[in-house]
């Protein structure tokens, strides 16, 4: 029945539950919200999976195609579908934000039904950023984002909320506004269109891809985020609750990761090419400074955000490389971090909601106290600083050998992420599960219950399963990556 | 006999205003205070008969009447019944606020309905006669009800200021109008622009005309940097009559900018296409800027409307059809949200208290959710960013103006947007992130709730399917041009 619309749903059922959500009103609804919020978690899950058991692994072309005419002054349709590449992330969204009402479910008490609603209405945004195939349509969605995110951050985040939420909130909107001025230009150079796909054929002058280049480039890397635009991050991260540097971490640095297979290299292909030097400097930055700026964290959320801007820095890397490999060790390491980092948050939100603390120096001796939580957090550590059989190998290897075919040198500078990634999560590891216990309160914390085996369980198993048979992911990107590079190879000059 | 009746057919609507605001002043003086609602009512009916008379009669392609001083087209008649409504609200929000403070009086009634003939007259002008005398008839009308509430000094040199400053830009004005006249021989905006057309060698005659009208109408639009007036009049009128200022005159005031740039002036677009760059670029640069710095809600909406105007010459400056039909939805999303966000703070207004702080948002979200959500609708409306319908309205100007080669304007715009984003924030940031500091119990009247409901809710709806409004303002402008 629902056949022809699987993306609208995937779109619309998480945020209609987040309304009915919202519409439980107060605090005294809390658990009638809760467990709403699960079923709309699990729905929007649920309506998701066909479009893994329905997706046709052969083609490039964009599946579960819906189009309709939304605003016919501008030409503007509503247009979803989806390929290879942005068809695993709807996924992952979908499945990062059941675990996201779970992790939320005891620890936050105030305004319960507008927390569990502003994930919902997130996520499903989100969806749409990563379907739209209309560039006002993904304006729409990739900007609407914002507002959740900017409340849970500034609502339900530490001390320094404010500071962090506004930054957050100007710090994107400084890069989609310059994007839209590009949109715009682009609309009127393919002759009055908003479709993506037909920007993709648009030629266009080395000047204007240039300059739309910078516009673009500046949208999805503050997104990313790049080196330099990184500032937002760690401090959005250390004030958001556990819930929200999950889908920070997980989700919405994937939706900048994307722009840049959507939008830049396709529309851009001459500019791409030209500057990717530019890019694959920033990148590299990104992997070696920014690994060692982790080095140096007392606070274990800011040293995981470091360490998250580090990682994308070899998914930009990468996708700057210009073959098969790099891409889809970018889209491998991409979902892969989407897991560890949702793990590792998760991880420091346990600690936190017992000590009320995320300074490294506060803990200690973990490991006596709640060893299967240090069994986990283990494991997520690893994964993080790339340990083979652990997903976070796996991309990092690909972007690695693909980049010694560029360029040994880019590779020698990216392989000492395996040094600096290990030496900043084991260390860390080592301080806060390790050692003798010298806080008192350490004493007293109990280990992980169920809820939360049950969370960190899913996640491990998802790290685990991707760092031993990472095919069923790469078959899934692999057609369309082929075509999408082999049009990136054209140049679109006039 | 007939036929001279049927010239009067055009102007049905405004003859009707015209009766019952008559009707309205000589009732009012017969009653005494306990029954004013018949002049609520009463007023209230007046805008319906008249949508009624405009819809009845809509047109749907231009019609001179009155000898040429009068055109009624589908542009005049859609603002027209775009003027009704915003009316209509700025009634009901005003009601509750205006009888708490002994404002509640027959005069409030008929000044605001002059005012709307006023503006009805603007949106139907085609000669520079008639707009002129429909722009005299609003401001005075708008001198007075700043001037309504004597006893405040503040309120008295709001008027004062507004009065003097606006003398003035009518005066430059008629200069303006003057020398048009002295260069094309006519005042009919229709035979101005065949004159015009045909080529003139009075250049620099016309070239001054044109910067004196174009100065006139960047004061009524509050264009920097005509707009020394806006902040302090709006925040020194009673809140209800800042509602008013704020929100119809606005329409009627692009709708001036249109007659007598778009139709009479066509041809000089190369002339005042730059003028109107300047005024755009330093209305967004100053109204972004200052807007932060103040702490009083008013005066930031002040400052917000200043950067709103020189975004809706964005596209009037495009000079197309496109321009002016993006220029129109922009006005009408303008005082959609304009009216909602005044409206607010009408709402949270009691006896002898002005929710007029900044700091009087604090901790909204706690005291009541529902009007917190709408108010954050509104902010993130007027910050532009989607899916509101500011987003949209900020869209259709932006490609106004890349469309005629301008990507640096636009590119300027969305900065100082970026600018303004932080003071629409900053607003949601007190209603959602602080505790409150004004624990009283919100006292709005069920009728201003329900047309706040619906005001903050359109902005969102018209968000998701633009469509509508978009089609009715491009239909108007290609009809009437």
């Amino acid at each position: 029945m629902f056949g022809q619309s699987i993306l609208s749903l995937v779109i619309w059922v998480p945020i209609l539950a987040g309304v009915a959500v919202l519409a439980t009103g107060s605090d005294r609804n809390a658990p009638l919200a809760r467990w709403l919020s699960l079923g709309g978690a699990l729905m929007g899950l649920i309506v998701a999976i066909p479009l893994v058991t329905g997706f046709d692994t052969a083609t490039s072309a964009m599946q579960f195609v819906e189009k309709t005419t939304w605003i016919p002054a501008f030409n503007v349709h509503y247009h979803l579908g989806v390929d290879g590449i942005s068809m695993p992330l709807i996924l992952l969204n979908s499945f990062v934000t059941v675990l996201v009402v779970i992790a939320g479910w005891q620890v936050i008490q105030d305004k319960v039904a507008q927390y569990m609603a502003a994930f919902l209405i997130m996520s499903g945004l989100i969806n749409g950023v990563f379907a739209a195939l209309d560039g006002i349509l993904f304006y729409v969605f990739f900007e609407g984002m914002l507002i959740p995110l900017y409340l849970i951050v500034g609502v339900w985040g530490g001390p320094n909320r404010v500071y962090a939420a506004i930054k957050f909130f100007l710090y994107t909107l400084l890069g989609s506004l310059l994007m839209l001025v590009s949109m715009i230009y682009l609309y009127f150079q393919s002759g009055g269109s908003f479709d993506i796909q037909t920007w993709h054929a648009t030629t266009l002058g080395m000047t204007a891809q240039t300059l739309m280049f910078f516009a673009f480039l500046l949208a999805f890397g503050v997104k990313v985020p790049m080196w330099p635009v990184h500032t937002w991050l760690p401090d959005a991260h250390v004030e958001a609750p556990t819930g929200g540097s999950v889908v920070l971490a997980a989700i919405t640095l994937k939706v900048g990761a994307y722009g840049f297979l959507r939008f830049i290299l396709p529309i851009l292909p001459d500019a791409s090419h030209e500057l990717a030097w530019f890019v694959i400097m920033l990148s590299l930055i990104a992997v070696v400074y920014i690994g060692l700026v982790a080095l140096v964290q007392a606070d274990m959320k800011k040293l995981i955000a470091y360490s998250s801007i580090a990682h994308m820095g070899f998914v930009t890397l990468g996708f700057f490389l210009f073959n098969p490999l790099g891409w889809e060790g970018g889209l491998v390491q991409m979902i892969s971090h989407g897991f560890v980092s949702a793990a590792l948050f998760l991880c420091i939100g346990v600690m936190y909601d017992r000590l009320h603390s995320r300074q490294i120096k506060d803990y200690g001796g973990l490991a006596s106290r709640m060893p299967v939580f240090a069994a986990f957090f283990m494991l997520f550590a690893m994964a993080n600083a790339g340990l083979p059989a652990t997903s976070g190998f796996v991309g990092e290897f690909m972007v690695i050998m693909a980049a010694t075919q560029v360029n040994f040198w880019y590779a020698l500078v990216a392989a000492t992420t395996l040094i600096t990634g290990a030496a900043y999560t084991l260390w860390m590891y080592k301080r806060v599960v390790f050692g003798s216990v010298t806080n008192p309160k350490v004493e007293a914390m109990r280990d992980i219950d169920a809820r939360e085996i049950l969370l960190l369980g899913v996640l491990a198993v998802c790290v685990l399963g991707m760092g031993l048979y990472p095919k069923p992911f790469t078959d899934v990107m692999h057609a369309s990556v082929v075509d999408l590079l082999a049009h990136v190879a054209q140049s679109k000059l006039p | 006999m007939r036929d001279s009746l049927i010239q009067f057919a055009p102007v049905l609507p405004e003859i009707f205003v015209l009766a019952m605001v008559s009707l309205i002043l000589l009732v009012d003086a017969a009653v005494d205070d306990g029954k004013r609602a018949i002049a609520y009512v009463l007023s209230l009916v007046t805008l319906a008969g008249a949508a009624f008379l405009t819809v009845r009669d809509f047109s749907t392609m231009p019609l001179l009447a009155l000898g040429g001083l009068f055109i009624d087209d589908p542009l005049a008649d859609v603002l027209k019944l775009f003027l009704y409504l915003s009316v209509a609200a700025v009634l009901v929000y005003s009601r509750g606020y205006l009888r708490e403070r002994g404002l509640y009086k027959g005069e409030f009634f008929v000044l605001a309905l002059f005012a709307l003939l006023g503006m009805m007259v603007m949106v139907s002008a085609s000669h520079f006669l008639t707009l002129y005398l429909g722009l005299e008839l609003l401001s005075l009308s708008l001198y007075a009800m700043v001037a309504l509430r004597r006893d405040s000094s503040m309120a008295t040199e709001a008027a004062m200021k507004y009065f003097v400053l606006g003398a003035l830009a009518s005066g430059m004005l008629l200069y303006g109008m003057s020398m048009v006249y002295g260069v094309t021989g006519s005042l009919a905006l229709g035979d101005i622009a065949q004159n015009l057309a045909d080529g003139t060698d009075l250049r620099i005659p016309l070239v001054f005309g044109i910067v004196f009208i174009v100065a006139g109408v960047a004061f009524k639009l509050g264009a920097v940097p005509f707009h020394m007036w806006v902040p302090d009049v709006y925040h020194g009128a009673p809140t209800a009559m800042t509602l008013f200022i704020g929100s119809a005159p606005k329409i009627a005031a692009f709708a001036f900018a249109v007659r007598i740039l778009g139709q009479g002036l066509e041809s000089q677009v190369a002339e005042w296409r730059d003028m109107l760059v300047i005024l755009a670029v330093l209305s967004m640069a100053v109204g972004n800027i200052a807007a932060i710095a103040q702490s009083n809600l008013k005066r930031m909406f002040a400052y917000s409307t200043i950067s709103h105007m020189g975004f809706m010459l964005l596209g009037i400056l495009a000079g197309s059809q496109n321009g002016y039909g993006s220029a129109m939805f922009y006005v009408l999303v303008y005082t959609l949200m304009s009216l909602g966000g005044f409206g607010m703070i009408l709402l949270l207004s009691r006896a002898g208290f002005e929710a007029d702080q900044l700091d009087d948002f604090k901790g909204l979200n706690r005291r009541s959710p529902w009007l917190a959500f709408l108010m954050l609708l509104l902010m993130f409306s007027m910050a532009g960013i989607p899916p509101t319908v500011g987003f949209y309205a900020k869209l259709a100007v932006l490609q106004a103006v890349v469309e005629i080669g301008y990507v640096w304007l636009a590119v300027a715009a969305v900065l100082f947007s970026l600018v303004g984003a932080f003071y629409y924030l900053r607003v949601v940031k007190l209603m959602y992130f602080d505790a409150p500091h004004d624990t009283a119990p919100i006292l709005a009247r069920p009728d201003a709730r329900l047309i706040m409901s619906a005001n903050g809710l359109a902005v969102l709806a018209l968000g998701i399917l633009p469509q509508p409004l978009m089609a009715i303002c491009v239909t108007a402008i290609g009809a009437s041009f």
